[in-house]
């Protein structure tokens, strides 16, 4: 029956779009968890809402173009606002994301019950934004997702060195007189791109969860930056395909939720059984130094007693 | 007389590396005592793991003969100013009156007796003209104060104390000296982590030289000598006047 | 009674519940967790639904709660076990979240939940759906939810009120005192739990998430005493219930996030103007 599936050839493009889609956001979602900014991730996706809502309703169309530059313009407000409250106040981050998450949410879902409840409302499908909907995409919106992946890829590649110094050593990087500032700055703009093609598929609600899931899962299996981006990748494309797969062929099913399903259940088993930081093996190593500890005392022990006994 | 502290073949380890290893000492009542070491010798961490803040592979620890957690009421902690949000809304008086908190149960809410407890251990600081203050308007040294004057109003017999003179101005650091030293006249145990080794001789009485083991432990006058000292901090030491 | 004041009475309910429990949380760094714990209760409540049926508001309650508590352990855990503090909360709540909208999905018309119903709840309808005790109404059932989540909570806060402040500013020194700090945690954990349950029902998840973090945030540039951030949270809630709901029906739109939009209105005039905080009162008094 799957089989049958991939032959479909619209299928076949919107899996496209979902593979790309896991490969971009498997790589940035590296470098955004290596600069502990996973949750940024929640807040961007969630302000892309009154963007969209706002293209809408200033274009009057479902263009894809029109939605993608509201929701860019909306959630780069949103990463400047986080920052400035952080800065300016005493509130500190994770206060401010929060507000700004449900502030901007609760904006866009306000144009959005409007929209809905105006006489286009009805064909504006717009609420496939919240939780994702792949099999609505068409064949522009896909040659869209494959576009600006492949360039944020390219991004990705020409600055790995100065990012992975980054994300390992900031202070050295400082030191070197690479520009952090605007570095993460940079990597912050690459989510938010990423973050904002990735709402039709996965939705406003649970994007972020392609962004953290697949690099912590890979994260689990190695210390090197350029392994860890492979295998985020890989675990980002795994999920997309097997989640577009399953939600296009199960009536009212969102895609968000599924793809996120696969990748938590990815991570569950680089959780446990990856090798050297798995938890099993991990165990396992606790009782050995415990053991290795109490042997030594032991044997110390023994020696004073020899001794003692001069 | 039972030893304040005593502590025996304390191992802390953290993931793969160990901390500190198999630390034993036991040390006299009434003196002030000066924990030395470079950084990252385990020297918060010895306080911590004895406090059972931090878990401890193996070793046993002994307060007055008994374990940590048997003898709240005899111990008394400044941890460092770092350890706490200065922007959290309370005033100076509340911070020390909470220090009260273990005496009163879990019902009780803090009366007229406590706050004149508190008003009096910020005295003895010299910051009872503060106690109406807001943290966040603190100064380093106000902010140690207020952590001190909290540390006496628990009414202990054993004091820890995690760097309580870095970054504060030269009038706080007479104060909490001579704190120190009245704490110890009135037969009291100061364990104080210290960073400086300019005023070791003027302040303490023993001292314990770590550096992920104990190197020595003793009076001051005996143990904090170059030949211990270049031992402690592995030849990286250059000391103009050792003796 | 009219309706408006049933709904605006059942949203004030929810945002003063959301300000005992969100002060604490903002003050401890959590509000990223009681956002978590808001998501994850989610499958817990489809699921007690499924079994119960969705009349059962207590044993939904406590089911569902579960899910909150097994939420925070879960991201304790693996925070513990070396993962990025952040992405640990994220994949928790998000995988749970997923369930649960999954089992939204597929369960639409059995449970009587629907997508639409977990983002906005149905505070529109609150009015309507009555509780009632041996045929005797006692006024819309939200309010038999929110109102003992409420009473619960204010019940413990006040009674532990020392408790909640030291293991809020100086966890260390509560443990050495001998408070019980994990315990504390997790009945705070608890109450949050509660809270988002008992609410999400009648106002959605939007509208919990928001008056959890908003208000207290608010409170928090307002005062510099933690009574007094807790009761000025409450106000805040409360006068974003009431601007949310007309704010709704002028416009005609989601009366959940309205409410949460007008929080946002006052927390960003709060931030320019507060009176010892404002990022504009500041400036003034440099130059004045």
């Amino acid at each position: 029956m799957w089989l049958q599936l991939i032959q479909d050839p619209n299928l076949r493009w919107i899996l496209l779009g979902s593979i790309f889609l896991g490969l971009s956001s498997g790589v940035i979602g590296c470098f955004t968890y290596l600069r502990k900014q996973s949750l940024l991730g929640d807040a961007v996706a969630h302000s892309t809402l009154p963007g969209v809502a706002l293209a809408f309703m200033i274009t009057g169309s479902r263009n894809l173009w029109g939605l993608l530059l509201g929701a860019l313009g909306t959630s780069l407000l949103a990463t400047f606002l986080i920052s400035y409250v952080t800065r300016k106040s005493r509130i500190k981050q994770d206060a401010s994301l929060g507000i700004i998450l449900s502030v901007f949410f609760s904006l866009g879902l306000m144009l959005l019950t409007i929209i809905q409840h105006s006489s286009r409302g009805n064909q504006s499908g717009l609420d496939k934004f919240l939780f994702g909907q792949a099999a609505s995409m068409v064949r522009s919106d896909v040659n869209t997702i494959v576009i600006v992946s492949i360039f944020l890829l390219f991004i990705c590649a020409v600055f790995f060195k100065e990012l992975k110094l980054l994300c390992f050593d900031f202070e050295f990087a400082k030191g070197l007189g690479l520009p952090v500032i605007l570095l993460d700055h940079l990597i912050m703009l690459l989510m938010v791109i990423v973050v904002v093609t990735g709402i039709q598929i996965v939705g406003v609600i649970l994007m972020v969860a392609l962004l953290i899931t697949p690099a912590t899962a890979a994260r689990y299996w190695t210390d090197k930056l350029h392994v860890m981006v492979i295998i985020s990748a890989s675990f980002g494309v795994i999920s997309g395909a097997i989640g577009t797969l399953i939600s296009a062929n199960v009536r009212n099913l969102p895609t968000g939720p599924v793809v996120v399903l696969i990748a938590v259940c990815l991570f569950v088993f680089s959780l446990l059984f990856a090798p050297k930081r798995g938890l099993v093996v991990k165990l396992l190593l606790r009782k050995k130094l415990r053991f290795l500890q109490q042997n030594q005392l032991l044997q110390q022990e023994l020696e004073m007693e020899a001794k003692h006994e001069y | 007389m039972k030893s304040p502290l005593k502590v025996k073949n304390l191992t802390v380890a953290y993931e793969k590396k160990t901390v500190l290893k198999n630390i034993s000492f036991e040390i006299p009542e009434g003196k002030l005592i000066g924990i030395i070491g470079p950084n990252g010798a385990g020297k918060s961490t010895l306080i911590k793991s004895i406090l059972g803040l931090v878990p401890s592979l193996t070793g046993t620890v002994e307060i007055y003969g008994k374990i940590p957690k048997m003898q709240r009421n005899l111990i008394g902690y400044v941890p460092q100013r770092e350890s706490v949000d200065w922007d959290f809304p309370t005033d100076v008086l509340d911070v020390v009156i909470m220090g009260q908190y273990g005496h009163l149960g879990w019902f009780k809410r803090p009366g007229r007796q406590e706050k004149e407890l508190a008003l009096n251990c910020l005295k003895q600081v010299g910051m009872d003209s503060f106690s109406n203050r807001q943290i966040s308007q603190l100064s380093g040294g106000q902010q140690q104060r207020v952590f001190l004057a909290r540390a006496l109003a628990q009414k202990a017999q054993l004091y820890f104390m995690d760097e309580p003179f870095v970054g504060v101005d030269a009038v706080t650091e007479k104060t909490i000296i001579s704190l120190l030293n009245d704490l110890k006249e009135q037969g009291k145990t100061v364990l104080v982590v210290h960073h400086d080794l300019n005023t070791v001789k003027e302040y303490f009485d023993w001292v314990i030289l770590l550096n992920e083991e104990l190197i020595e432990i003793g009076e001051t006058k005996k143990v904090f000598t170059k030949a211990y000292l270049q031992k402690t901090y592995g030849g990286k030491l250059m000391m103009l006047d050792a003796d | 009674m009219s309706t408006d004041f049933w709904i605006i009475l059942i949203g004030t309910l929810v945002a003063c519940s959301c300000s005992l429990v969100g002060c604490f949380l903002l003050l401890r760094k959590m509000s990223m967790m009681g956002d978590a714990i808001s998501h994850a209760i989610l499958p817990g409540i489809v699921i007690a639904t499924l079994m119960m049926g969705s009349r059962n508001s207590l044993a939904i309650i406590i089911f569902a709660s579960l899910f909150g508590l097994i939420t925070v352990f879960l991201i304790q855990m693996f925070q513990q076990s070396g993962i990025q503090s952040d992405a640990a909360i994220g994949i928790v709540f998000t995988g749970l979240f997923a369930i649960g909208v999954i089992l939204v999905s597929l369960f639409a018309r059995q449970t009587g939940i629907d997508l639409d119903c977990v983002l906005f709840g149905e505070i529109a309808y609150a009015p309507w759906r009555r509780f009632s005790i041996a045929g005797i109404d006692l006024g819309p059932q939200a309010l038999w939810t929110v109102g003992p989540v409420f009473l619960l909570s204010l019940a413990c806060i006040g009674l532990f009120y020392k408790q909640f402040k030291i293991c809020s500013f100086d966890p260390i020194m509560a443990s050495l005192l001998g408070i019980p700090v994990l315990f504390f945690h997790y009945l705070l954990m608890a109450l949050t739990s509660f809270t988002a349950v008992a609410a999400f029902e009648s106002v959605g998840v939007i509208l919990v998430v928001g008056m959890l973090i908003v208000p207290p945030a608010t409170a928090y540039l307002l005062t510099e005493k933690l009574s007094k951030m807790i009761l000025i949270s409450m106000l805040i809630g409360t006068l974003s219930a009431i601007g949310g709901y007309y704010l709704a029906v002028f416009l005609n739109s989601s009366i959940s996030a309205c409410m949460v939009f007008i929080s946002g209105i006052l927390f960003a005039l709060t931030f320019l103007f507060s009176p010892t905080h404002g990022t504009i009162t500041k400036k003034w008094s440099i130059r004045g």
